[in-house]
């Protein structure tokens, strides 16, 4: 057998498992969107009908809140994380990142144990204020899900990031009389915006698309992926989920893909 | 004295971060080995509930160990072969094709579930089977198994390799099994266990394509959640935490072996 031949082979059985499970599924998604009672313009309605609008608008807010939040939360960490030795810094930087392989439900749960009926929150709450505080089953909670999974894998881009950044330039900053502030907004910020844009999209897209950590929270939280299963299992409306779906992955795809021509990275969202 | 402050600051900040992470994952872990979570530790510690939880679901988290390695199996036999291809051919076609494996990553999995039940869900023997599972765990974890293993050939000199074995007269296959596969071993290593990882936790499209009779781990944790007392569903986390931290612990070795070197 040739060399050239060979190569085909090896390529051969990839080929047919993503066909078979991944390219025919796919279009066979497309194509089951466009068949419901209003046809093609079923792919509009997550746009035209005002109860799916109102969903979608719940879920990029959310998803922004999220981002905001962790690129806030993450740069701050993984910037002192990156400058400083301290003793039990490694166990730190274990503790921020292990929680990238949780699943979604389990986070849920973590929510759960913080901010639920039986949670730490609300205990405490209960002890300070004499008013117990829960907020895990709402939109909040969810909020907090997508935080304690996003911070990690921030930090990691974050502190990879800073690793590269040259230090004579702050010093030159400094030595002009910049203030911290003035060196971190001129400075180290710009250079670390490409970092910030990659792991700031998949932040996004991931919040966008988790179903997990809702699903174990509260099925009547209104975010698209939960409207996306309601409407296959409860209303068994299959051109309705379909096509909620593929307008759910096409911004999730776009939004990754816009980040990586941005800044040249290939990125991943899970979860 | 700024510096002392601003120093101080971003330390509590960072502290209240890990605690942010930390503290609930501890509390799980607590809860599942204690007496009475409402009264708290002092209630006692013990084992009942680990008990009760292999009782309950000793079946899913043995499933999700078979799907797990079975996934690792297809990934390993289909994904290794292709990505040697995908990096020695090189070119347009690769790039399309590795862009297309990478999809699955950037969309949602209840879209891909979706996508599997509409096109196999009349398949009754196949929907109702292992099979279907594992079908969506192969299309989620692939792209890490032929990226981790390409990112590895690209930094050994493949071509001379394998010109330097064909020159002695080795058969295309020989040459893969004996020369590149050893060589990119340390890429194979790093994709399986994120593919075990990976595998043993996903839940988005397990959660769609599971039936009664074929529950994984995670499926099996959203039925305790939603269903059984706090102690329990904590005790079962915590079955999951063990299962999985050996894993990350040695990906992070791993990662920092690769650094160093």
């Amino acid at each position: 057998m040739s060399h050239k031949s060979f190569v085909w082979m090896c390529l051969l059985p990839l080929a047919a498992v993503t066909a078979a499970f991944f390219v025919l599924p796919m279009a066979h998604l497309l194509v089951t969107g466009a068949e419901g009672p209003r046809g093609l313009p079923e792919y509009l309605a997550i746009i035209a009908d005002p109860r799916y609008r109102a969903t979608l608008l719940n879920t990029v807010l959310l998803a922004a809140a999220t981002t905001v939040a962790t690129l806030i939360a993450a740069t701050i960490t993984g910037l002192f994380l990156q400058r400083h030795r301290f003793p039990g810094r490694a166990v730190m930087i274990a503790i921020l990142t292990f929680p990238l392989a949780f699943p979604g439900v389990v986070i849920g749960f973590m929510i759960i144990l913080l901010a639920g009926r039986q949670g730490t929150i609300g205990d405490v709450s209960s002890r300070l204020l004499g008013d117990k505080i829960v907020f895990a089953y709402s939109i909040y909670g969810l909020f907090l899900g997508y935080l304690y999974f996003s911070i990690p894998r921030v930090i990691l881009t974050i502190m990879a990031a800073a690793q590269k950044l040259d230090p004579s330039l702050e010093e030159a900053a400094r030595s002009l009389g910049a203030s911290p502030w003035a060196v971190l907004r001129d400075v180290v910020l710009p250079a670390l915006a490409p970092a910030l844009v990659a792991s700031g999209a998949i932040a996004f897209a991931t919040a966008m698309g988790a179903f997990g950590t809702a699903f174990t929270l509260a099925t009547n939280i209104d975010v698209l992926p939960m409207l996306i299963y309601t409407e296959f299992t409860l209303a068994g409306n299959l051109a309705t989920s379909a096509a909620l779906s593929v307008g759910l992955g096409v911004m999730t795809w776009l939004i990754l893909a816009l980040a990586r021509t941005f800044t040249g990275n290939s990125v991943a969202a899970a979860g | 004295m700024r510096n002392r402050i601003l120093f101080t600051l971003q330390f509590l900040f960072t502290l209240l971060v890990a605690a942010f992470l930390a503290v609930p994952a501890g509390l799980s872990i607590a809860a599942g080995v204690t007496v009475n979570y409402f009264r708290g530790i002092q209630s006692g510690v013990t084992l009942q509930w680990v008990a009760q939880v292999w009782e309950l679901y000793a079946g899913t988290i043995l499933a999700s160990i078979l799907i797990a390695v079975g996934t690792l199996a297809v990934t390993l036999v289909v994904g290794v072969p292709a990505a040697y291809a995908l990096y020695v051919r090189g070119g347009r076609l690769a790039r399309v094709v590795e862009e297309i494996i990478t999809l699955p990553l950037a969309i949602p999995g209840l879209a891909i579930a979706l996508a599997l039940l509409l096109t196999y869900g009349g398949f009754g023997s196949f929907r109702r089977s292992w099979l279907f599972i594992l079908a969506g765990h192969v299309i989620f974890t692939m792209p890490f198994m032929v990226r981790s293993v390409m990112a590895v050939l690209a930094t050994i000199d493949v071509k001379s390799l394998d010109e330097g074995a064909a020159s002695v007269g080795a058969s295309p296959w020989r040459r893969f099994v004996d020369v590149i596969v050893p060589n990119a071993a340390p890429g194979i290593l790093a994709g399986s266990l994120m593919v075990v990882t990976l595998s043993l936790g996903e839940f988005n499209l397990t959660w769609m394509l599971h039936t009664p009779l074929t529950k994984t781990l995670p499926v099996g944790l959203a039925d305790s959640y939603a269903s059984m007392r706090l102690e329990v569903a904590s005790a079962y986390t915590l079955i999951f935490f063990v299962m999985i931290i050996p894993l990350l612990v040695a990906m992070q070795w791993i990662g920092e072996r690769g650094h160093s070197r």
